[in-house]
């Protein structure tokens, strides 16, 4: 019996092994397929479509509008790219925490997320030149008396059940993480799919804090005035940026002329547009 | 194929024991195990007194005496059985989470509570399924011999019940200890939770490949647990 169980299980180990081999060969071949050249961008003309891919719930940057369709900042740069390429844009809503792996394995062109450029993800993809400065920022219940500068708020955090997004820099940040300044000490952190979830459990009064990016934190205080209001204090200092597949410097450029138009007034006026939406 | 192979190894290498990262998977493990565990009691116990329930308002409608009450009760049973078996559990967890455990921030007890009352309705229908295999006269027998009504249920229909729904009741927990894995979205750090924490640390398949290896240990166990009492109670089988 023993003998026969400690096969199956070899046998299954083995066959994950091979598994995980498969697919990190076909991750090979397409990343191989993408260093000739300029084939990024010649085989997303040919497909007459560029596909981007984003969590649609993390207002101004993207939310789904009443009519399904994805919109925000994000999206509307994005359409400005798809124009340069003279494509279709397509837009596929996803867990945050999956974008970096779904752009990895090649099921999209570029990611537009209102993601911050961290050291960790850039050993797996590119980043474009950075469209926003962005930060950190903790919500609370309006009756809640938590103030103070950074220091203070870590303390005072420690130990309290925080409400994050998943697999975001606030994620990081409430669990402790070095690399993104925090000096928070075991907090309970509960890690939710969205950051309007996070809101939900925050008002409900599951979470104490939510730890977000700044805009997200203000359209969600939007949301729900007179019921949560975000500190003044910025936690980081962090930019965010479109993310690409590695070696595929022709759409990155392109990407980049975009950005640079955007950046500084228009995104503001963006930013301004969407938070009323 | 060396160069595959030496990177299938550092994959697995930085996904399970670089920075001690395999605690995190018996951290998440643990939890998965406390929801299992939780829900199957949980299951066993509420689909035990439904089955009762419905097999005896069944019996006593067919006698022509079926008290109020039972119908009344029967009537609930049914609406259960129909309410959960017609959602996805994904669903109900959700609501259960954000609806009635409203200030609860563990996530663990909505989910034991949400996954048990699932199991519950479909753990219910098997047991019912399984006294209504047992043969009228075993019940007749019994209580000819003078046994009362409880007694013969007890000792006679439900061991016998018991021997015939073991497959697919180990069937059904097999599914709930594997429909666990969706506890992440109520904010649980179950295993599958976890991996996909280390998945955006590492960034490569390698937490989920080990995922999927503590899940088919956990069932192969199950499986050999099932074998084990299966034989047990074929012993005195003349078959």
């Amino acid at each position: 019996m023993k003998k026969k169980f400690a096969l199956a299980l070899a046998a299954f180990m083995m066959m994950g092994t091979l598994a995980a081999c498969g697919s990190t060969n076909t991750n090979q071949g397409s990343d191989a397929g993408n260093t000739s050249g300029s084939s990024a961008v010649d085989a997303i003309k040919e497909k007459g479509e560029i596909v981007m891919l984003t969590n649609a719930a993390f207002p101004p940057f993207e939310y789904l509008a009443d009519d399904g369709s994805v919109q925000g900042v994000d999206a509307d740069i994005a359409q400005a790219v798809a124009d340069k390429l003279g494509v279709k844009l397509k837009i596929v809503d996803m867990d945050f925490d999956s974008i970096v792996n779904s752009l990895k394995a090649g099921k999209g062109d570029f990611a537009a997320a209102g993601m911050t450029v961290t050291e960790e993800r850039l050993k797996q993809v590119d980043f474009s030149d950075e469209y926003v400065t962005s930060s950190q920022m903790v919500v609370v219940r309006e009756d809640s008396d938590l103030e103070g500068d950074k220091a203070a708020l870590d303390a005072a955090l420690s130990g309290k059940n925080i409400a994050v997004q998943a697999g975001t820099t606030g994620d990081w940040y409430a669990g402790g993480d070095e690399t993104t300044g925090s000096t928070i000490k075991d907090a309970n952190v509960l890690q939710y799919k969205s950051a309007t979830e996070a809101a939900l459990h925050l008002a409900s009064g599951k979470a104490d804090a939510i730890i977000i990016d700044q805009k997200p934190a203000e359209a969600i205080v939007a949301a729900n005035e007179g019921k949560l209001k975000v500190l003044d204090t910025k936690l980081t200092d962090e930019q965010y940026a479109f993310a690409v597949q590695k070696n595929q410097e022709d759409l990155l450029a392109i990407i980049n002329e975009v950005v640079a138009e955007y950046k500084g007034d228009k995104v503001d006026e963006l930013i301004t547009k969407h938070m009323g939406a | 194929m060396n160069e595959w192979f030496a990177k299938v190894v550092s994959d697995f290498q930085g996904a399970f024991i670089e920075g001690d990262r395999w605690k995190l998977y018996f951290q998440g493990l643990g939890k998965t195990l406390q929801i299992a565990a939780g829900a199957v009691i949980l299951g066993i116990v509420i689909g035990i007194v439904i089955a009762i329930i419905k097999v005896s308002a069944n019996q006593r409608s067919n006698s022509g005496k079926c008290p109020i009450v039972l119908k009344i009760l029967e009537k609930i049973c049914d609406i259960y059985l129909t309410v959960i078996r017609g959602t996805p559990v994904m669903v109900q967890l959700l609501i259960i989470y954000a609806g009635i455990f409203v200030t609860m921030t563990d996530g663990t007890i909505a989910a034991i509570v949400g996954f048990g009352i699932n199991s519950g309705a479909y753990v219910a229908e098997i047991i019912r399924a399984g006294i209504q295999s047992i043969d009228k006269g075993q019940t007749e027998a019994g209580r000819s011999l003078g046994l009362t009504s409880g007694q013969t249920m007890r000792l006679i229909v439900l061991p016998q019940a018991i021997r015939n729904i073991l497959p697919a009741l180990f069937n059904e927990f097999i599914t709930l200890l594997k429909e666990t894995s969706v506890a992440g979205y109520v904010a649980v750090q179950d295993i599958l939770k976890m991996a996909t924490n280390i998945q955006n640390k590492v960034y490569n398949i390698a937490p989920l490949m080990i995922t999927a290896v503590f899940y088919l240990v956990l069932v192969i166990i199950m499986t050999q647990v099932q074998k084990q009492i299966e034989r047990r109670l074929a012993q005195s089988d003349r078959r």
